[in-house]
């Protein structure tokens, strides 16, 4: 068939894919690379993660390995720009490791990523999108858009599927179309929207922003709507606490708004219904 | 869980897909788009995993684009190998340039639920409601003579079916026609407010 031989498709090539093992039907191009040598971890020959960890996960067994995205993240645009808001809490299992984690990756001045699910995975992986948006500037003398960064990011997640990675991100910024949004998961997602919010207390931050949300928030609104969906949130979600983190990404750059203690805005609220 | 429908005329092909974009049970999107197209005639839907949809969809995008490029001209029949790793249920509908259209749909793991529809004239039109996997729907019927108009109340039909049956809410379609001229959208159907 044309299509095929233009495809490049060769039937019993399984030799392209990560570590050399898994049979695909994708051209081996390293696109999160731009076609510079292929950036793969260093592992043995014969290494297959995928057939390793699919027992664990996908559950035949006893041994399940479950994953919580446990945090609570949101952002949404809004006329003013984009609001970011997270909180600070970092679980271990029933451990909280630290209650003064920053779940905010400044990418650059005009690009945010926020972290939930493996602390270790949601940095390594922004760090390199970092590093790759910084190489598009200055190859191509002009900022990276935030439709292209996001791809980068849902690329380099799509290459590692079903090996254990667990990342839910949301990058915003802003980009010669405004400001953008884009949810990026580990196992390919790939949205743009209005508003999102994800972890495990994201259900709770969705009840308060999706009563309170509109396009035309003045500034103060729109803090005072994140502040109030992540306090509400980690009033609730065991893994979600700490501090409120508050970006606002605006034309000329994000900057960051306030971080504010939990308890505190919760003794705030229940004042003010008083 | 999504839903694909599409619908052959004679001489055009109206397809729908739903717009919500989940995530286990949180809808995280109301208005996407399912829909990817392929040349100026030719449309794709595409449900399944998470990540494989877009990443095939956008590979035979980017591969019709650089046949074109290459040849001159588009791919009249376009045959694609379906590989067992992409976990992908999809129609593809669209008119051959110089041929009646071709409504295609192909999933892996194939099972024909039904055969026919309740409420719609027999002897008109042949249905096929496939489930591409347990969650995903895709519905494709071949009509010898409906007009355009028989077409969208047939595929109104479908849909308020599909919201007595369905588990899901599913609140809004994406809906196009394809004939000679192209691509059209037309209006977003939402099943009757409840």
């Amino acid at each position: 068939m044309a299509l095929l031989e233009v495809c490049g498709y060769r039937d019993g090539d399984r030799s392209a894919g990560p570590f050399g093992t898994r049979g695909t039907v994708m051209d081996r191009s390293s696109h999160f690379s731009f076609g510079m040598k292929t950036a793969e971890f260093a592992v043995p020959v014969g290494v297959d993660p995928q057939a390793f960890l699919s027992p664990y996960t996908a559950g035949e067994g006893d041994v399940r390995i479950h994953l919580n995205h446990g945090t609570t993240t949101l952002a949404f645009k809004f006329q003013h720009g984009v609001v970011v808001a997270v909180d600070s809490r970092a679980s271990a299992g029933n451990y909280i490791a630290s209650k003064d984690a920053n779940k905010v990756i400044e990418i650059n001045p005009y690009l945010l990523g926020t972290m939930s699910g493996s602390a270790a995975d949601c940095q390594y992986w922004e760090r390199l999108l970092a590093k790759e948006c910084r190489l598009f500037k200055l190859r191509n003398k002009e900022r990276i858009s935030v439709c292209a960064a996001s791809k980068l990011l849902s690329n380099m997640m799509c290459e590692y599927r079903g090996m254990g990675l667990s990342m839910g991100s949301m990058i915003c910024g802003w980009d010669k179309q405004g400001p953008g949004l884009y949810y990026v998961d580990d196992n390919g997602t790939r949205l743009s929207g209005q508003l999102f919010s994800t972890g495990c207390g994201s259900s709770y931050a969705y009840g308060v922003v999706d009563s309170g949300y509109r396009y035309d928030l003045s500034m103060e609104e729109a803090y005072d709507l994140g502040r109030r969906a992540i306090a509400h949130a980690t009033h609730r979600d065991a893994y979600s606490g700490g501090v409120v983190n508050l970006y606002h990404m605006r034309q000329d750059g994000w900057i960051k708004i306030c971080k504010d203690d939990v308890a505190e805005l919760i003794h705030q609220y229940a004042l003010e219904s008083k | 869980m999504e839903y694909l429908i599409g619908i052959q005329g004679p001489d055009f092909v109206l397809v729908a897909a739903d717009t919500i974009a989940a995530n286990s049970i949180i809808q995280m999107k109301h208005d996407h788009d399912k829909m990817f197209k392929l040349s100026e005639k030719i449309l794709m839907l595409c449900v399944g995993e998470a990540g494989d949809t877009v990443q095939f969809a956008e590979y035979i995008q980017k591969n019709v684009q650089l046949y074109k490029m290459r040849n001159g001209e588009e791919e009249l029949c376009i045959t694609v190998t379906v590989a067992e790793a992409w976990l992908v249920g999809w129609c593809l509908c669209g008119l051959k340039i110089c041929n009646p259209n071709g409504l295609f749909a192909s999933e892996t793991g194939v099972s024909f639920l039904a055969l026919g529809k309740r409420g719609v004239k027999e002897g008109i039109w042949k249905g096929v409601l496939c489930r591409a996997r347990v969650t995903d729907y895709v519905f494709w019927c071949v009509c010898t003579d409906l007009t355009r108009d028989e077409a969208v109340e047939l595929l109104k039909k479908c849909l308020e079916e599909l919201k007595k049956r369905f588990i899901l809410s599913l609140p809004s379609f994406n809906v196009r026609l394809i004939d000679k001229d192209g691509i059209k959208d037309l209006e977003k159907l939402p099943l009757a407010a409840a």
